[in-house]
């Protein structure tokens, strides 16, 4: 372990963690309202690492879905890090061995992935390994508070602080569908397929994890096919 | 059965960034693959949006309220951790005046 390599990952995992904390938080408020208890939210939490995949995991569970339907939403919704990762491992040192890089995949979230590739120079294990710690740990602790703290709350404020992660969501989406009208069009697309699901009565068997599979895959494959992006770069973002 | 679960969870997800990081580290070429993964971000957080975010709080007026502060701050470049304070700041005002 280089000690200057891992405290350097460690700085840069510094403003990570502390954007996960705040978005846990309102995560771990969720999960207590979904009925689960404050440790499984925090095991959930230790052993995910994403935030729209632990939602959508949320869901399935409170909805009572199969674990077939659990693991298809996981592979859909995550299936991005694939993608992450490919790129990641391109730009790792030669020096990281295989299980160093089974250590490095469990913890390459969007926000890390962007800082690793952003540094610039070939990526060692001790770097990687300094800039998730702290992440982990904001995000699991996040959680915790967040559960924790939301018995103690009235209800106008934990009803207030339940869209805190919608909000993420649209933090993500909406600059990119203002840029982008390929991106509009997917995004606008996902919402009609998910409100026809939601409000016509004949589809109103279909589960929410099973919602947010059909609404996902059927959007993206009609954007992709209308409007492929171009050969280089999309990938970095 | 929740562990049960959180193990398909922790387990698929853990698979999805491992094995590219070891098993096969060639670039995906099929340019509509790529798109559509490219996409896959936006329509999914999208689709767990929208409806879904009208039956989080008490009423979907204020949810609506939440909603369009996040995407006019978000509009303006605000960062994750505003968008999502300023949509819960909007929920919490408007379910004080509906009251």
């Amino acid at each position: 372990m280089n000690m200057q390599e891992f405290r350097c990952g460690l700085k840069d995992g510094i403003p990570i963690a502390a954007g996960y904390l705040s978005v846990s938080f309102s995560f771990g408020i969720m999960v207590l309202g979904g009925g689960l208890s404050i440790f499984q939210g925090a095991l959930m939490s230790l052993t995910n690492m994403t935030s729209a995949g632990q939602f959508a995991g949320l869901q399935v569970i409170i909805a009572g879905g199969t674990l077939l339907e659990m693991a298809l939403t996981q592979f859909i919704i995550n299936l991005r890090y694939a993608l992450m990762s490919l790129s990641l491992s391109q730009k790792l040192s030669e020096a990281v061995t295989v299980r160093e890089r089974l250590v490095i995949a469990f913890a390459n979230t969007d926000e890390i992935f962007a800082v690793a590739v952003g540094r610039g120079k070939s990526l060692t294990f001790s770097y990687m390994a300094g800039l998730q710690i702290l992440p982990i740990l904001g995000w699991t602790s996040g959680t915790v508070l967040g559960a924790a703290a939301s018995g103690l709350m009235p209800p106008a404020l934990s009803s207030a602080l339940n869209v805190a992660l919608y909000g993420m969501f649209i933090a993500v989406v909406a600059p990119n569908a203002r840029k982008s009208r390929a991106v509009l069009f997917a995004a606008a697309l996902a919402a009609a397929f998910s409100c026809l699901i939601y409000y016509v009565p004949a589809l109103s068997g279909i589960s929410s994890g099973t919602a947010i599979i059909l609404s996902t895959v059927a959007a993206s494959a009609a954007a992709a096919f209308l409007f492929p992006v171009q050969a280089e770069g999309d990938t970095e973002a | 059965m929740i562990y049960l679960y959180i193990i398909v969870m922790a387990v698929v997800t853990y698979l999805i960034r491992a094995v590219p990081l070891t098993v096969f580290q060639k670039k995906i070429e099929n340019r509509y693959i790529r798109s559509f993964l490219y996409y896959v971000p936006y329509t999914c957080l999208t689709a767990m949006t929208i409806p879904g975010i009208f039956y989080a709080t008490q009423s979907p007026i204020s949810a609506a309220a939440g909603a369009l502060t996040a995407v006019g701050l978000a509009f303006r470049g605000k960062g994750l951790v505003m968008v999502a304070a300023g949509a819960c700041a909007a929920v919490f005002i408007v379910e004080r005046i509906l009251v």
